[in-house]
């Protein structure tokens, strides 16, 4: 069927409820409302108010409760309303959740859903990527999904890990991008995908910006330009990115969050270990500045990565 | 308010006696026994250089833990903080496993990966606390949050200090529970500073008096009679099974030794530990089973025999491999479950709730 990657979405946390009973839905205005993007819409009607809970405006007490509540058997999918308001569950996802297992052998398989990026003025609090926050936290997995497929089949995977795993569901590719995608729950594999086979360059990258590097490497001077979609941030599928560089030799890293640490710099330091003697050129990175993102339309575009500034990068490093 | 005492409830204690046996009332004893033997015995490693990092210890706050843990039943869970040994004793973790654990050894509850009291034993359904300390607040809210969904008899407690009432997650827990009538008991340990900052600095009313505003009952208990203890935990299980929701006991006790090792406490007039001394939770357990006949004597020497085969014991084990360091970070394939505690209440063991 074809659905749009929002749909999908949705669609994969109702196979979820329906078909498992430990599964339960916790966030902010997901249940009479549907949540603030409608990812729950009509979800109370089916499932009731216990599974679809609306809870108090609390992200420290939603990861924390789903913390609990897993402990003890159940599946917890927390939406944060916006992925920048993890921040204020930050503490209960690194401290209790990442060391769970670790301290004391015991899972915790929560998903924390992260409505996350920008490229539609919402300000400094409501467009961040803040995936390399948990990347640096040891236990916590973390999944950027770019297509309707992987969007739906990420989310299944998600659910039966029995870890915590951050979801990065990127807000502007929600009615943005559609797709077929196969009926049921299917697991989609924490590894990266080929987007699109080259030989000449490969452009390395996850979530929204696979849509920007696929456009902008369409039609670059009849190069042949790999564009490699890491779906999973952790676990870092190292191999592909290794194979990928070996046959490339030329790579563009592409971010839309914000350069330092960001999830751009550990593929770069990973290629400078572990396949320098495969490089043709430097490893060049497009990232969106350490500023804050913000509001207006040209100050934002001014700095999220476009379609431009990525072509531009790879014509640059075909030439070097 | 500040540095109050608080006095037992009239009745509290008969009450209490209604609901234990004299081997209950023995039981009791010999959990505070056990917490201040092995934390002695721990601490006398730890000047040896025995025990790494630092060490941190209940002494006079026993019957907090005693007292509240004895009520809860085996497929409670327990979220546990670290002065609360006793509860660990009570829910059945063994003293060797537990002077292990100081010790950072293989056979130590958390495997050397973590130090000291931070551990929760899951064999007897308990989750380790972190150091943010009311973070495990809404841990157990999310537990009861489960029974409760599940429609199952079973209850979540949890333990946290004065200094935890001044952060945000102790206000979403108790906003939590209270808005979702959840069958969780909050224990606030009141044991007048947290590391050295005194209760004035750090609330403006008596946080007990918080629970109403969040909807649900709050008692202070005299946190030095573990009897006492017993009794507002029973009766806040009892209130949470029947779907009365959360109770928050605030425990009124002592800190009688440094925040930890290296803390002199000078910061504490000496009147007021003196003061406390008087009000030591064991010899006031001792006095009232002297008082009915029971030979308090012979239990120390049980316990004192039990704690010196722990130690050799602990002692023996192996340190971990460090091969070891970089595994389990995440859990692959299947989850250990968390399993039930050893009934100790005689209600449990018989069975029925009296």
């Amino acid at each position: 069927m074809t659905l749009t990657y929002l749909q999908a979405i949705s669609a994969a946390l109702r196979d979820e409820l329906r078909a498992d009973e430990r599964v339960l839905l916790m966030g902010e205005d997901i249940g009479v409302f549907g949540g603030a993007f409608k990812v729950t819409d009509g979800f109370v009607e089916e499932f009731g108010h216990d599974r679809v809970m609306d809870t108090p405006l609390a992200e420290s007490g939603i990861i924390g409760t789903a913390i609990g509540a897993a402990v003890v058997g159940m599946r917890p999918v927390c939406e944060m309303q916006f992925a920048d308001f993890i921040s204020c569950g930050f503490d209960q996802l690194v401290n209790v959740a990442g060391k769970m297992h670790y301290r004391q052998g015991l899972a915790v398989p929560i998903t924390v859903r992260l409505p996350s990026g920008g490229g539609f003025s919402g300000g400094p609090f409501h467009s961040q990527n803040p995936e390399a926050w948990f990347m640096h936290a040891p236990g916590i997995k973390v999944v950027a999904p770019s297509t309707a497929q992987d969007a739906k089949g990420l989310l299944h995977t998600a659910i039966h890990d029995p870890n915590p795993v951050c979801y990065m569901e990127h807000k502007h590719l929600y009615r943005r991008i559609k797709g077929e995608v196969p009926e049921g729950i299917f697991e989609t594999p924490f590894t990266a995908r080929i987007a699109r086979p080259g030989t000449d360059l490969v452009v390395i990258t996850y979530g929204a910006m696979v849509h920007t590097a696929l456009e902008a490497t369409e039609d670059l001077d009849g190069a042949s330009v790999e564009v490699l979609d890491l779906r999973s941030l952790v676990p870092l599928d190292e191999a592909a990115i290794l194979d990928s560089v070996a046959r490339c030799s030329k790579v563009v890293i592409v971010d839309e969050a914000n350069a330092t640490c960001a999830a751009g710099a550990q593929v770069a330091a990973l290629i400078a270990e572990r396949g320098f003697e495969d490089l043709d050129g430097p490893v060049v990175r497009v990232s969106t500045p350490d500023v804050p993102i913000p509001f207006s339309p040209p100050l934002e575009q001014a700095v999220l990565p476009s379609v431009e500034r990525v072509r531009e990068a790879c014509r640059e490093l075909l030439a070097y | 308010m500040a540095t109050h005492i608080a006095e037992p409830a009239a009745g509290v204690t008969a009450e209490a006696a209604q609901h234990l046996t004299i081997e209950d009332r023995v039981w009791l004893l010999r959990a505070m026994l056990l917490m201040r033997g092995i934390e002695e015995r721990a601490m006398t490693l730890y000047r040896q250089g025995k025990v790494p990092g630092s060490f941190y210890d209940g002494y006079g706050q026993e019957a907090v833990s005693a007292g509240a843990a004895f009520a809860m039943a085996p497929e409670d869970r327990l979220c546990i903080l670290h002065r609360d040994l006793a509860a660990h004793i009570i829910r059945g973790v063994p003293p060797a496993r537990i002077l292990s654990q100081y010790l950072g050894r293989e056979a130590g509850v958390t495997r050397g990966r973590d130090g000291n009291v931070h551990f929760g034993d899951r064999r007897v359904g308990c989750v380790g606390m972190v150091s943010m300390l009311p973070d495990m607040m809404l841990v157990a809210t999310g537990m009861a949050m489960a029974f409760k969904l599940r429609g199952e008899r079973r209850c979540a407690m949890t333990w946290f200090g004065d200094g935890s009432t001044s952060r945000g997650d102790f206000h979403e827990a108790m906003n939590w529970a209270g808005v979702q009538k959840l069958p969780v008991v909050f224990v606030l340990e009141n044991n007048q500073y947290a590391y050295s900052t005194p209760l004035d600095k750090q609330f403006a009313v008596d946080p007990v008096e918080r629970a109403a505003a969040y909807g649900f009952v709050g008692v202070t208990v005299d946190g030095n009679d573990v009897e006492a203890m017993f009794e507002a935990a029973r009766a806040a299980r009892e209130r949470a099974l029947a779907g009365d929701g959360p109770t928050l006991i605030e425990a009124v006790t002592m800190r009688m030794h440094g925040h930890a090792a290296h803390d002199d406490m000078k910061y504490v007039p000496k009147e007021q530990v003196e003061e406390w001394r008087k009000r030591d939770p064991i010899d006031r357990q001792d006095t009232r089973l002297r008082e009915l006949g029971v030979d308090t004597d012979a239990l120390r020497a049980e316990v004192q025999a039990e704690i010196d085969a722990a130690t050799e014991e602990a002692l023996a084990g192996p340190m971990p491999d460090p091969a070891d360091a970089t595994r389990g970070v995440f859990c692959e394939g299947e989850a250990e479950p968390l399993r039930d505690g050893v009934p100790r209440w005689s209600a449990f063991l018989a069975g029925g709730e009296r």
